[in-house]
Parts: structure tokens; sequence; C-alpha cells
């Protein structure tokens, strides 16, 4: 099918130049001017100087930024958790449902998608706050529950009713980040599902084995490079999300991308960004072709 | 191993034997049913709940006090934020134009060309969709700074960093789709109308360009959608009085809570929504026709 592009130069440098040049240049070179800052040194307010230091990232390990960056991971991987235990039978029940079903469903799991991301954190601040959503419905019950015992004659509850605290703390950076990120590891995992034999889950169900075995038995073994791409997919977006935890956390819940942030606006030290930076960049290549060769052809 | 699949869905359940509910139909069972409706009412009631209080006749956005249109009407005639939404609208606009000429090229070059070291320029390409947003948003601010790009141009002008930021994660999306459509292009009508004497524009314009439609126009909504939505790498390029949509949306959150982002929010949210159903639905729609120029 294709045809090498010495056999028609000049309508492979029409198609291919204007592409690859716009790539090289606005998006190559400004990803190796950051590599090359992370080995600068800020000279003034504006100048950095690219000396070959390594000191940004014997900074990076610093214990104060070292806690900050596991941390992020630990955070990172305890939603990446949360998000596979909530959207492995999510999957499950969509692969599995009815055809005229599934549609539908999967419009559900895709539709927040299209719904802008700061749109949706602002959503949920609504939801969070000390005068929010959930905190409203709480006390409403509160006050029936009150009212409810003092008719029949038990008194008042003694205690307040005291907002809980939702907002600005690691829950709503948790929060905030599963709610964002779980069609993300739904899509992947229904995908594997999808592509499974059913022949083999009915030949284990016809010879005996009950639906807790046939899974870990059957399909967990066969879905297993699905549940890899899918933890990927989650783990590596939530890792450089910057919104959530400037908008929902508080000032000790801040991740990766809000140092990175930080040190570019308001800190201006460049260099120690764009090392950090560098390293975020990193695990995530590593990650995806680690993903790519392990995969194997798999979505 | 296809062919010893068993038939599935409706079809299936007729052979089965009706039962309380097929061994496999998760759906059919209660708890399964009450998880799903848990999890999407978790996904969509802060996002319903914001919409609808952008309705709601009170500046306290709680408790429902009544319907209103009135802060649609402020935010209508809020200045900053009508510029704001035409300069997200402009960017989209054209960040969707030249994504879609740079990642026909792209997608094009990839299909049908092979070349050294294509593997990795091919992994290379997809590099912008995987990078984290917070890294290229960086990289983008060192950049523009480093050469010198003024932040004082005039009106149009002054968008043309964000809208470069926007195109270069963009058209690699607009590519991939061109390319999944053009495998599946039957040949024969390209050599037919080379044999017929057609060069190489020619069958570009009438035997590409008539199966590509769909992913043409699909792919250019896609663009526009990413392009709008984007926050992040917009809100490292743009300058300081530069306004976009989701950077004076984020001024205005991280200073209150009000009825009127409800409303700007709720017209932004219809605006991708339906813009990315046409998309969805022509994208659908392109798989069926294969292999038939018009």
């Amino acid at each position: 099918m294709e045809g090498s592009w010495s056999r028609r130069p000049y309508l492979f440098v029409f198609c291919a130049a204007p592409p690859f040049l716009w790539l090289g240049v606005f998006f190559f070179a400004p990803i190796a001017l950051i590599v090359a800052f992370s080995f600068g040194e800020q000279q003034n307010i504006i100048d950095i100087a690219v000396t070959g230091t390594l000191d940004n990232y014997v900074q990076a390990v610093d214990p104060l930024y070292l806690r900050i960056l596991m941390r992020s991971v630990l955070v990172v991987g305890v939603v990446t958790v949360i998000c596979f235990v909530i959207g492995l039978p999510m999957a499950i029940g969509i692969a599995f449902a009815p055809t005229r079903w599934k549609a539908w469903l999967l419009l559900l799991v895709i539709l927040p998608f299209w719904t802008n991301l700061l749109i949706r954190t602002y959503a949920l601040i609504a939801v969070l706050r000390t005068r929010g959503h959930i905190n409203t419905v709480i006390e409403w019950l509160w006050l029936k529950l009150d009212a409810g015992l003092a008719w029949i004659g038990f008194g008042e509850i003694a205690v307040r009713f005291v907002p809980l605290p939702l907002l600005y703390n690691d829950f709503a950076v948790i929060f905030g980040l599963v709610y964002i990120h779980l069609p993300f590891m739904v899509l992947p995992l229904y995908a594997a599902l999808e592509n499974l034999d059913r022949a083999l889950i009915e030949a284990g169900l016809d010879l005996g084995d009950r639906h807790p075995g046939v899974f870990y038995r059957i399909v967990l073994p066969l879905i297993r490079p699905g549940i890899y791409a899918a933890i990927a997919i989650t783990f590596i977006p939530a890792l450089g999300s910057f919104l959530i935890p400037d908008l929902l956390g508080g000032t000790d819940s801040q991740l990766i991308a809000n140092v990175i942030e930080r040190q570019f606006k308001s800190a201006n030290d460049w260099p120690f960004g764009a090392a950090l930076a560098s390293l975020l960049m990193a695990v995530t290549f590593i990650a995806v072709a680690f993903r790519a060769r392990r995969g194997g052809g798999s979505p | 191993m296809r062919a010893a699949r068993l038939p599935r869905g409706s079809g299936s359940m007729i052979i089965r034997r009706r039962q309380r509910a097929a061994p496999l139909d998760f759906l059919a069972r209660l708890p399964m049913q009450l998880f799903l409706a848990a999890v999407f009412i978790l996904l969509y009631a802060p996002i319903l709940s914001l919409m609808a209080f952008s309705f709601n006749d009170s500046r306290r956005n709680i408790v429902w006090r009544g319907f209103t249109l009135d802060y649609y009407v402020k935010a209508w005639n809020n200045a900053l934020l009508f510029e704001a939404f035409t300069n997200s609208l402009l960017i989209a606009v054209v960040a969707a134009i030249v994504s879609l000429i740079l990642g026909v090229g792209l997608g094009i070059t990839l299909w049908r060309f092979r070349f050294p070291f294509k593997g990795a320029i091919e992994g290379a390409v997809m590099l912008p969709i995987v990078a984290p947003e917070i890294c290229v948003g960086v990289a983008m601010l060192a950049f523009f700074s480093r050469i010198g790009w003024s932040h004082d141009l005039s009106w149009p002008l002054n968008l043309t960093a964000i809208i470069i930021a926007h195109i270069s994660f963009c058209f690699p999306f607009v590519a991939i789709m061109i390319r999944m459509r053009m495998t599946s292009l039957n040949r024969e009508f390209e050599e037919v109308a080379r044999d017929l004497g057609a060069g190489e524009w020619a069958v570009f314009r009438d035997v590409y360009r008539p199966h590509l439609r769909p992913a043409l126009i699909a792919s250019a909504l896609i663009a526009f959608t990413l392009s709008l939505d984007d926050f992040v790498i917009t809100f490292f390029t743009s300058g300081p009085n530069t306004l976009t949509l989701p950077v004076k949306i984020y001024s205005m959150v991280r200073f209150s809570v009000t009825p009127e982002i409800n409303a700007a929010s709720t017209i932004w949210i219809a605006i991708t929504v339906i813009v990315a159903a046409i998309a969805f639905r022509i994208q659908r729609g392109s798989g069926e026709n294969r292999n038939s120029p018009e």
C-alpha cells in the first residue's frame, strides 16, 4: 500500500514538510528549550544561562520537593486505585449490556469529556464548599432528624450542625481527580472486555466454575494488557494535573504541576521549574513507551 | 476464534432459554443497575446542578428561588466576559482551520509514504497528545518569551501565540482521524483515476477528498472543541492583557462563586456538546459508506 517517498519526492515534501516543520518549531523546540533551561542558572530576573549545571535536579530531590513528588505519586496512585475499583464493574456492566443499551451507556461515559475541565472543577466547588450542596443536604437532614426526635419526645440533638470540611484539602483533590479521570479508566477496560471471546467465559461457567472463579482464572489474565493500558491512561494525565489541586486543594495538598506552575509564575525560578517539568515529561514518555511495548497492539 | 464466538445481544436472548437473567447479562441484575445509576448520578449531578443554578433567582447559588434569565443577561452585558468569549471562538476557529490543513498533510504522509525512521517519527508526532499539559504550557511560555514575542500586539494578533500553541496539540488528532479514514479507501479508484490521466492534484480532489469528507468535517470540529476546551496551555501562553474564556472564568472562580459563571459555563457547555455531537454523528456515519466515492 505504502509507496517509498523517493518515488514522489516533491509530493512527499509538499505533504510532509508543513506538519514536520510546525512540530519541530512549535513543539519540539519549546520542549528542547525547557530541557536546556533545566541545566541552566537564573542570572537575573529575565536572563537564564545554560551552564550545564545539575543543581536544579539536585534541588528536585531535596527533601522538601522530594516529599511533594512522593505525595503526588501517592495521591495519584490512590486516585488510580479508586478509579479502577469503580471503573471495572462499570466496564463489565457496559461490555455485557444488551446492544441497544451499550451505545447509550458509552455515551454517558464519554459525554463529560465534552464538558470543559474548568467548568467541571467549578461544579465540584459548588458541591463541596462549606455552604455547598452536600453540606446543605446534610444540614437539612440534620434539622429534620432534630425535629423528628423532638416530636417523639427525645428533645434535641445536643450538637449543632457543623459543615463538613470537604473543600481545600486532600479529600477534595482525590475526589476531583477521580471524578475527572474515571472515564479514562472505563474506556480501555471496556475495550478489553469487548474484545474478549465470550465463549471462553461461557465454557468456564458450563464446566461448573462460578463467576468469581471464572473472573480470576479466565477474564483477568485475558484483559491484563487492557488493565495496564487503563491504569497508564489514568495515572499519567492525573500526575500532571494542575487545575484540580489548584482550585480544590489546600495550601499543603499541591501536586508537582502546581510546584512547576509556581516556579514559572510567582517564584520566577524557571530553571528549577524546567527541571521538574523535564522529570515529569520523562516519567510520562517512559510510561508511554513501556506501555506501547508491553501492550502490543491492544488499545 | 471469531467463528467460535456465540451470538450475543438481542439475538442470543432468543436462543437461550429465558431464565431470570442470562448468565452474562450483568446489566439485568439489580446491584449492577443500582451501582451504575449511582456512578452516573455522581458524574452528572454536579454539572446538571451547575446548569440548573444558572437559572436560579438568587445570588447565593444554594437554594432554588425561582426561574430567571437575569444572569444570562448579565453575562451577555459583561463586556470582559463577552470579549473573552469572542476571543476564544476566534482562536478555536483559526486553530481548527490550520490544524485541518497540517493534519491532512500529516495523515496522508503517514498513510501513503514509506520513509526513513518512519516508526520513530510516527511516535514523535503523537507526543503532543501524550505530553502533560503543564509541561507543554511552560514550554510554550518559555519559548515565546525567549524568542522575544511581544504581548502588546493589537487585537487579533495578540492571540497568535495561543493559536500557535493550540494548533500544536490539535493537529496530531486530525492526522490520526484522517489516516484512519484513508485506510478504508479502495485504492482501485485511485489507480483508475491515474490510468485515466489524473495527476496528483486531481486524485486528491476527486478521489481522496470525497472519501475523506466526513473525516475532514469531524476532525475540524474535534480540533475546534479541543481548542475551545483547553485551559492549561492557554493559561500559560496568554499575555497579561489577553482575555480568553477559560482564563476569565478561572479568575472569576478564584474570586467567588456566582450564578453569572454558571450562565457563561452553561452556554459554553452547550456549544461544545452541540459541536462534538455533530462531529460524532458525522464520524459514525462515515463508517457505513465505505469505498464509495461520490
